[in-house]
């Protein structure tokens, strides 16, 4: 089974729910798509990583065979070539790989160079791959690395998809993977609004879908009533705790630490319907 | 105009909410929400006055035109996006993976594919006694980038006399991110004790070096953890960036913004800190 964690707001719990997902359940599979902010790696601490470099295209111009004719500079929709001194320049930053350059060029005077944008590290760690995105900061797009990770999706056992937050692009890529989606809200009014948008983003995905609602100290009805509304149903409920506050942020797996935590994580695997 | 950021890497370490407190405490003419595809600025802000809102276009999408196709499938294959799909005997594009580049259109023989503007967001700007411009990104779609700058350009057009603008930005450290660090006096990060707050703030002082943006720290929810509240003052004098305070955790703080108003409204410790971050941040402009 594959499982996306998910939730809008940013800093709701995605990672917390993630790894612990992954922790209880033999032999399953973490992967980390916020590219942008990957950090379900400092719970697992993996030792023996390898890494494998993400690279993406871009186009390099020969100066002996190019005529200046332009029709890559006038081609390209991203602005990544200008034209100086009667020669194409390419913004390396800017291109989007597509290869649309390399294709009108009348006079085969493109060839495409690669650049790394990001890694992707795996390892295995107490019987959980664990697999992260890395996106090179500096860089605008998490695409390239989060394909490269999500192609560790397992066809058995439990996958467990971290996704960035928000409700762009790498949102839809990273659940469009998963059997069931898992949304992480706070029950407060940035957590509702935001939790809304990502609800819409899974229905239209059409993927079955429940809620945790995580620090649930305040109380906060309006999201329970839309979750009855939409029938939606709330999973599970973590209550604001000071320990898992500060084993969280230790980096420490609170599932693995506490025994009554690991089994308030197999109890939601066993409601999605995985196994732990 | 002096534009000032509010940036933090890890999402959820409270920028809306420091953002909102420096509005009140700044009295600030400009404001602008770039967090686009989980905006929640509104919420907080006080708006008598209906937006005037805007189609966002973004990058163009392919569309085929199925009594030209063929079927022989080649735009599928030169696509490097993976856009076109086989589904049900044809061709399909899927709108959220198409980056429009064109070149499906070049490839097709038949001429059967062409790019078409795209409705990928809507902009709203409030103009009542203060400027506030925001967005929200459809679902699923990409050019956030593009979209923050668009947000941004609206804040200063309509308020090019504004001595300050307070905008909230988005977490993360890509296209959003990149784009809103543009053109801005400073970049304050939020960030709280937590090796994932401290992980994901190196991250964003690399970009922010990257794009030679000046930047200073607070800490949120400091007593959190004290032990990486002193890591991350650590780190912040080892690179010379300028220390700006540190916020309790204070539950009146979420309280605030259940009834729709800014903890600068309400006379609590998070309040005073604030306050603090706030003075010593205009020290640096």
């Amino acid at each position: 089974m594959r499982i996306a964690v998910l939730s809008g707001k940013g800093g709701t719990g995605k990672t917390l729910v993630s790894v612990n997902l992954a922790a209880v359940s033999e032999g399953s599979t973490y992967i980390d798509c916020d590219v942008e902010e990957p950090n379900g790696r400092l719970f697992f601490k993996p030792e023996k990583v390898t890494e494998k470099k993400v690279n993406v295209d871009f186009p390099v111009f020969k100066a002996s065979m190019c005529k200046g004719c332009r029709k890559c500079v006038n081609f390209c929709r991203f602005n990544a070539l200008v034209f100086i001194k009667d020669a194409p320049v390419v913004f390396p930053e800017v291109c989007h790989s597509c290869g649309g350059c390399s294709f009108v060029c009348p006079f085969g005077a493109v060839s495409e160079k690669k650049r790394q944008v990001g890694v992707v590290e795996q390892s295995n760690e107490d019987g959980v791959r664990v697999i992260s995105g890395i996106l090179n900061p500096g860089e605008a797009s998490g695409m390239p690395v989060l394909k490269e990770a999500l192609k560790n999706v397992s066809r058995t056992g439990l996958t467990v998809i971290d996704c960035p937050p928000g409700s762009a692009c790498s949102v839809t890529e990273s659940a469009g993977r998963a059997d069931y989606c898992l949304l992480v809200a706070e029950p407060t009014a940035f957590g509702f609004h935001n939790f809304k948008m990502v609800h819409r983003l899974v229905t239209m995905l059409e993927k079955p879908c429940g809620v945790v609602i995580n620090k649930a100290d305040t109380s906060y009805d309006v999201m329970k009533e839309y979750c009855e509304e939409n029938e939606i149903p709330v999973l599970m409920e973590i209550p604001y705790d000071e320990k898992i506050a500060s084993m969280t942020a230790d980096g420490k797996i609170v599932s693995r630490e506490d025994e009554k935590y690991a089994d308030m994580f197999r109890e939601l695997l066993e409601k999605i319907g995985g196994e732990a | 105009m002096k534009k000032i950021l509010i940036l933090s890497g890890k999402g959820g370490t409270g920028k809306t909410t420091v953002a909102a407190a420096f509005i009140r405490f700044s009295h600030a003419q400009a404001l602008a929400d770039c967090d686009v595809d989980a905006p929640n600025l509104h919420i907080i802000t006080e708006l008598d006055v209906e937006p005037q809102t805007s189609e966002f276009m973004g990058s163009q999408r392919a569309k085929i035109d199925y009594d030209k196709c063929a079927g022989c499938g080649f735009c599928s294959y030169t696509c490097k996006f993976e856009a076109i799909k086989h589904e049900k005997g044809r061709y399909v594009v899927d709108q959220n993976a198409c980056e429009g580049c064109g070149v499906c259109t070049q490839v097709c023989q038949e001429g059967a594919i062409t790019l078409h503007d795209d409705v990928a967001g809507e902009l709203s700007l409030y103009s009542g006694d203060r400027i506030f411009s925001t967005a929200e990104l459809k679902m699923g779609r990409g050019n956030s980038g593009k979209l923050v700058a668009e947000v941004k350009n609206a804040m200063v057009n309509a308020a090019p006399d504004a001595d300050i603008a307070i905008i909230d930005g988005s977490p993360g450290i890509g296209c959003s991110v990149i784009s809103s660090v543009s053109g801005v006096d400073l970049v304050l990060i939020v960030t709280e004790p937590s090796v994932s707050g401290l992980s994901d703030l190196e991250r964003i002082m690399k970009t922010a070096e990257i794009f030679q943006a000046k930047a200073a720290v607070c800490v949120n929810r400091y007593d959190v953890s004290e032990e990486h509240t002193a890591e991350i003052e650590e780190y912040c004098t080892e690179h010379n960036i300028p220390f700006v305070g540190k916020i309790p955790y204070d539950s009146q703080t979420s309280q605030a913004i259940n009834e729709g108003i800014s903890v600068a409204d309400v006379d609590c410790p998070a309040h005073t800190a604030l306050e603090e971050v706030y003075k010593n941040t205009m020290n640096l402009l």
